[in-house]
């Protein structure tokens, strides 16, 4: 008797390279073994198409055409393939892609890569590339970086809301404790606030502490249909909700400028196909780029009022009432844009199955992950659940 | 980025004369001007020239700039409020960042965006500066 259900997609192989810098690799050995080790995992699924999100590959690598290079690369040949590109939200919108076409029928089983290789260029080309997320022609062309539109975020919440500088710390230290017990994580070491106030400043207010790294990385996921599960899987994790929306690329065509439509859209739109309210989620995965967009993404969410949120600062912690970025986030895990929404997938389906070792949330059963594109312009929310 | 003539002249009128939308259904006004009203969907946008008034909403300082930027590095970036309501994305020019605060008056100027090498054009756009205000006698 089957405990799967109908039509419904679950995650049945996980693989995933450090999240680092891999002078010694190039963008196809990380795409390749994150690959083979997800179907390693995943019991000997046979995919019929590889989904794989990645953002910088043309302006770094010189390189378009990831599905088939990836598909080739990987011992797929024939396969379909196709990369997804929604800035920072490539992943996220990858899986969303191999979700869709599992639920659809379409396939039986895909693999969904986010990679990124981002230490191959020098600083000023990386900066210029990230500002891609951003509107080239009245963001970018003015000399805006995308660290600075954060900081713009940052300065008028202060402004509006009385936070200070040091509210903020916590979302930078919660992320640091807990990734030192994350093997795949960049940065395996606890910071206090002192280390947080005195970072150097990347564009004010925001420091390095506030700032999550860019990194290579690559980590991949075997979606497969219920019966594909049920036959290959002994620990299957159900994808309960799948759920994009979109906001202005610029920050200033947003309706309110402190407010994350996208996210808050996006997340609605989980909750109600999953059946489920926000305060069911034992976790969440959220999308840390920067610690104002933590607290942005907890309001949008429901978790807190319009200009609380960086009161939860002390909330947030592993075995506190709202745990997030369990495994490090996007600030301690590191960054590798294009592949963080599939890393986020990754740990949060790691939880689920009850294998994040010392990351472990005790007794999770349902987790939300959260992939932003831009600062704020694609929003891809998951909700994962154990089975 | 690379140098791209055409797309840098495309945009003279609204990079030197600040001019926008208005949309002819709902009056809502954007920078830039849009095919599309964001409010209400009207097809139907004409010209609208802002006067280059605002004040500040939001401002950061870059200690790490993109290509092209480096050589102004600290240079301090903004959300302009433009008196007409729109916010706008802009360097500020002829300030110093400690003099800067969220409410400040500023005004539209035509400065140097970037260069490209020794060579190349130079690009100019919207800067924003402290508002100038008369000498008060005595």
């Amino acid at each position: 008797m089957s405990m799967l259900k109908g039509n419904d997609v679950y995650i049945i192989g996980l693989g995933a390279v450090p999240v680092g810098e891999h002078w010694n690799r190039s963008l196809r050995d990380l795409a390749v073994q994150a690959v083979r080790a997800a179907l390693a995992d995943s019991g000997g699924a046979k995919p019929g198409a590889l989904f794989v999100g990645n953002m910088l590959a043309p302006y770094l690598s010189d390189q378009e055409h990831l599905g088939a290079l990836v598909a080739d690369w990987s011992g797929l040949r024939g396969i379909e393939a196709v990369n997804t590109e929604a800035a920072c939200a490539s992943g996220g919108m990858a899986l969303r892609q191999g979700y869709l076409a599992v639920r659809s029928g379409a396939h039986r089983a895909v693999v969904v890569l986010g990679v990124e290789k981002m230490t191959d260029s020098v600083n000023g080309c990386t900066t210029a590339g990230l500002a891609m997320a951003a509107d080239a022609e009245y963001e970018a062309a003015v000399g805006l970086s995308f660290v600075a539109l954060n900081a713009l975020l940052m300065r008028r919440y202060m402004y509006e809301f009385g936070a200070r500088k040091e509210d903020f710390a916590a979302f930078a230290i919660n992320a640091h404790r807990n990734a030192v017990g994350n093997p795949l994580a960049m940065f395996r070491k606890p910071i206090d606030e002192r280390t947080y106030m005195g970072a150097a400043v990347v564009a004010d207010p925001i420091n390095l502490m506030d700032s999550s790294p860019v990194a290579d990385g690559a980590a991949a996921l075997v979606l497969a249909d219920a019966e594909t599960a049920e036959h290959l899987c002994s620990r299957p994790v159900r994808i309960a909700a799948s759920a994009v929306a979109t906001d202005s690329l610029a920050l200033q065509d947003r309706r309110r400028l402190l407010e994350l439509d996208a996210a808050r859209l996006s997340a609605e739109r989980a909750f109600e196909m999953a059946g489920k309210g926000r305060e069911e989620m034992d976790f969440l995965e959220l999308h840390d780029a920067f610690t104002i967009m933590s607290v942005l993404s907890l309001e949008a969410c429901g978790y807190a009022a319009k200009g609380e949120g960086f009161r939860l600062g002390s909330e947030v912690g592993r075995s506190g009432r709202l745990p997030i970025c369990t495994m490090g986030g996007l600030k301690a895990r590191g960054h590798p844009v294009g592949a963080t929404g599939v890393y986020q997938a990754l740990e949060a389906a790691l939880q689920l199955r009850g294998d994040a070792g010392a990351c472990q949330v005790v007794g999770a059963r349902v987790g939300m992950t959260q992939n932003i594109g831009g600062s704020g312009a694609t929003v891809v929310t998951h909700i994962l659940e154990a089975v | 980025m690379a140098l791209q003539l055409s797309r840098e002249w495309r945009q003279r009128v609204q990079r030197y004369q600040l001019v926008g939308g208005r949309c002819s259904s709902c009056g809502r006004l954007t920078f830039p001007r849009r095919p599309v009203c964001p409010d209400c969907g009207s097809e139907k946008t004409e010209d609208f020239r802002f006067s280059g008034r605002g004040e500040v909403y939001s401002y950061a300082t870059m200690y790490k700039a993109p290509v092209g930027f480096e050589q102004d590095i600290p240079y301090v970036v903004a959300l302009v409020k433009l008196a007409e309501g729109p916010l706008i994305t802009a360097e500020l020019t002829d300030v110093e960042e400690s003099d800067v605060s969220i409410g400040m008056p500023v005004e539209a100027v035509t400065r140097r965006w970037r260069e490209h090498g020794p060579d190349g054009p130079i690009v100019y756009g919207y800067k924003f500066r402290p508002l100038l205000r008369p000498v008060s006698p005595g």
